[in-house]
C-alpha cells in the first residue's frame, strides 16, 4: 500500500515522541548509567539533572534514577560528557544488543 | 488534461499583433505609461497583497520602493517588511504564506542568488508565493544590465518560471501567478528583463479594483497553522514513508517530491486555464505555456524567451521580407517546459534557432538543450542550432539574430542537423 491517502501536500506532522521516527536506531553507541555512582541517587533527592538538561533529544526524564530512553536516544554521548560523576559511560552497540 | 491541439490552439489565438503593433485597450480601467517595475508593482497592489519582505537590487529596486509606497500611503493594506538580505525577504514571505497571507516579492541577479536555500524551501513548502525576477547577469565580474543567468540557474528548484515580452505583459502575468500558483501550490517566478522592460516605459492597462477582486478570490490556505492543534512543518521526514501518531501512512522525501512533480507537470493545465480566464474577464491573453508570430507556415522557428522575442519578431519580418519563411515561438512558461507545446509549434518547421540569454557552462543555452532533449520524442524534429545572445547587457538587434537564422540555414544546407552555440556579437 502506498501513501496516496495521506492528504499533506507538504511535509506536516503532530508534535510527540517519535514524529521523526525511531531515531534509536541511528545509535552506535548506548549510554549505560551507574546508579550508584548517580549524584541524584546518591542523595536520594532530587538533585544534579545535569544530563536531562544537556540531552538535546530530551530522552532524559527529570527523575531519580532516570534511565535513557533508548528508542529515541540517538547515541550522541553528551550525557556521558556533563556527568560530573562519571556515572554514566558509552557501551559499544553490537548485533546481539541491537 | 487539455490536449495538444487545444493548448495549440490556445497559442494561435494568442495576440500575435501584440508582438508588434497593437495598443493596449483601456476597457474599464485606465492606460497608465509606466516602466516593467511600476507594472509588477501595481499588480502586486491590485492583488491585494497581504505581505511584502523585499530587498531593493538594481534593476528590481523600484518594484520594491513602489510597493513601500503604495504602503506608506494606505493605498496597500500589507504588511512592508523591511529585512536585511533577500535570504531575509524570502523567509519574511514563506512564513507569511504560511499563515495564510498573500505575500510578494522580488529581486534580481544575486539578491536571487542570495536566496537560493529560501528558494527551494518555498517550493518544497508547495507555498503559494509569487516572486518577480527582474533578470540580470550574475558576478563576478560585476554587471548590473540584462541577461537571464539568474532566473535559469534556479530552473531546478521547482517553481513556475513565466518569461514576459513587455510590460502589459508583467502586469497580467503577476495577476495571473497569484491564481496559478494559488490553484497548484506551487511558487510562481514572474521573469522579465533588466532595464529592456524593468525601466522602460510602455503603455499599460490597468483593471479597476473591483475586476481584479472577481478574477482573483481572497487566498485559501491549503495548511493552516492552529495553536489549539499544533504542527510541525516540514519537519525531518527520512527516507521511507511511515505511520504518524494518528496512524496515517504519510509520505517520506521521495513522495513529496513526487507529488511536487505532478503539481509542476500539472501546472501546465492551470497555466493555460489561468490565461483563458484572464482573457474572460480582462481582454487578453498571452499564449499559455507557448506563443507564435507569423508561425503558422514557418520554415525556419526563432526560438526564445522574454523580450528577445520582440527582437526575433522584427528579424522575422526582414527573413519574410527576403522570401525566407520564419516566424517566433516564444517560451512564455520556462518550467514546467512547454514540450508537447513545442513539438507541436516545430512539427512544420525544419530548422528551429534558439537564442539563449544565458548558458549552462560546459554544454549550451539552456533553452536549446531542453528544446533538443523535448525533440527526441517528435517524429517531425527540426534541426535546432542554438545561439548564445545579449550577456551582461550586450545590445541585441534584430538584424543579428537575422544574420544568425541565415547562418544556421547555411549549416542546415550543408547537411548539418546542429553545431555548438554561436556567440551573436562577441568580439573576441
Amino acid at each position: 500500500m502506498g501513501t496516496r491517502d495521506c492528504k499533506h501536500e507538504s511535509a506536516m506532522a503532530t508534535p510527540c515522541s517519535g514524529e521523526a521516527g525511531i531515531t534509536g536506531d541511528w545509535r552506535s553507541a548506548r549510554p549505560v548509567v551507574d546508579q550508584s555512582k548517580c549524584l541524584a541517587v546518591k542523595a536520594g533527592r532530587p538533585a544534579c539533572f545535569q544530563c536531562w538538561a544537556f540531552c538535546p533529544e530530551g530522552v532524559i526524564k527529570k527523575e531519580v534514577g532516570s534511565e535513557v530512553d533508548l528508542t529515541y536516544c540517538k547515541g550522541c554521548g553528551i550525557c556521558v560528557e556533563v556527568c560530573p560523576a562519571d556515572a554514566i559511560t558509552m557501551v559499544p552497540e553490537t548485533e546481539e544488543s541491537a | 488534461m487539455i490536449t495538444e491541439k487545444k493548448q495549440r490552439q490556445g497559442a494561435k489565438t494568442s495576440p500575435k499583433s501584440r508582438a508588434k503593433d497593437e495598443k493596449p485597450q483601456s476597457g474599464n480601467g485606465r492606460v497608465a505609461i509606466i516602466t516593467g517595475n511600476e507594472a509588477a508593482a501595481h499588480a502586486a497592489r491590485l492583488c491585494r497583497v497581504q505581505v511584502v519582505a523585499a530587498y531593493p537590487i538594481t534593476p528590481q529596486s523600484a518594484v520594491v520602493e513602489n510597493l513601500s509606497k503604495f504602503v506608506e500611503s494606505g493605498e496597500l493594506k500589507a504588511e512592508f517588511v523591511t529585512v536585511e538580505s533577500e535570504h531575509s525577504a524570502l523567509a519574511v514571505c514563506i512564513a507569511a504564506s504560511t499563515v495564510g497571507a498573500r505575500v510578494f516579492t522580488a529581486t534580481s541577479a544575486n539578491g536571487l542568488a542570495y536566496m537560493c536555500e529560501q528558494i527551494h524551501w518555498a517550493a518544497g513548502a508547495r507555498l503559494p508565493i509569487v516572486m518577480c525576477c527582474v533578470n540580470r547577469a550574475m558576478a563576478a565580474p560585476w554587471n548590473v544590465l540584462n541577461d537571464q543567468q539568474d532566473s535559469m540557474s534556479q530552473r531546478d528548484a521547482g517553481w513556475i518560471q513565466i518569461h514576459c515580452r513587455n510590460n502589459q505583459e508583467i502586469f497580467d502575468t503577476v495577476v495571473q501567478a497569484f491564481k496559478i500558483a494559488e490553484r497548484v501550490h506551487v511558487p510562481v517566478m514572474v521573469c522579465y528583463d533588466g532595464f529592456l522592460l524593468s525601466h522602460t516605459v510602455m503603455p499599460v492597462c490597468l483593471p479597476r479594483q473591483e475586476d481584479v477582486d472577481r478574477f482573483l478570490p481572497p487566498y485559501t490556505p491549503h495548511t493552516l497553522l492552529d495553536p489549539a492543534d499544533p504542527r510541525n512543518l516540514n519537519q525531518v521526514t527520512l527516507a521511507d514513508p511511515r505511520v504518524n501518531s494518528e496512524g496515517v501512512l504519510c509520505h517520506g522525501y521521495m513522495e513529496l517530491r513526487y507529488l511536487h512533480q505532478e503539481a509542476l507537470v500539472g501546472a501546465r493545465e492551470a497555466i493555460v486555464a489561468v490565461d483563458r480566464e484572464f482573457d474572460q474577464c480582462f481582454g487578453r491573453r498571452w499564449g499559455g505555456m507557448v506563443w507564435g508570430y507569423r508561425d503558422e507556415d514557418a520554415d525556419v522557428c526563432l526560438v526564445a524567451a522574454g523580450s528577445l522575442t520582440m527582437e526575433a519578431s522584427t528579424a522575422v519580418d526582414m527573413l519574410r521580407a527576403e522570401g525566407i519563411a520564419a516566424g517566433v515561438v516564444g517560451v512564455r512558461a520556462y518550467r514546467p517546459f512547454p514540450v508537447e507545446e513545442l513539438i507541436a509549434a516545430l512539427k512544420k518547421a525544419r530548422l528551429a534557432v534558439v537564442f539563449d540569454k544565458s548558458l549552462s557552462y560546459g554544454y549550451e543555452g539552456p533553452i536549446c538543450a531542453d528544446l533538443k532533449a523535448a525533440l527526441f520524442q517528435s517524429e517531425a524534429a527540426p534541426a535546432v542550432f542554438g545561439c548564445i545572445a545579449g550577456l551582461g547587457g550586450r545590445d541585441v538587434k534584430a538584424r543579428q539574430l537575422a544574420d544568425a537564422v541565415r547562418n544556421a540555414l547555411k549549416q542546415y544546407d550543408n547537411g548539418q542537423r546542429t553545431a555548438p552555440p554561436a556567440w551573436i556579437d562577441c568580439r573576441i
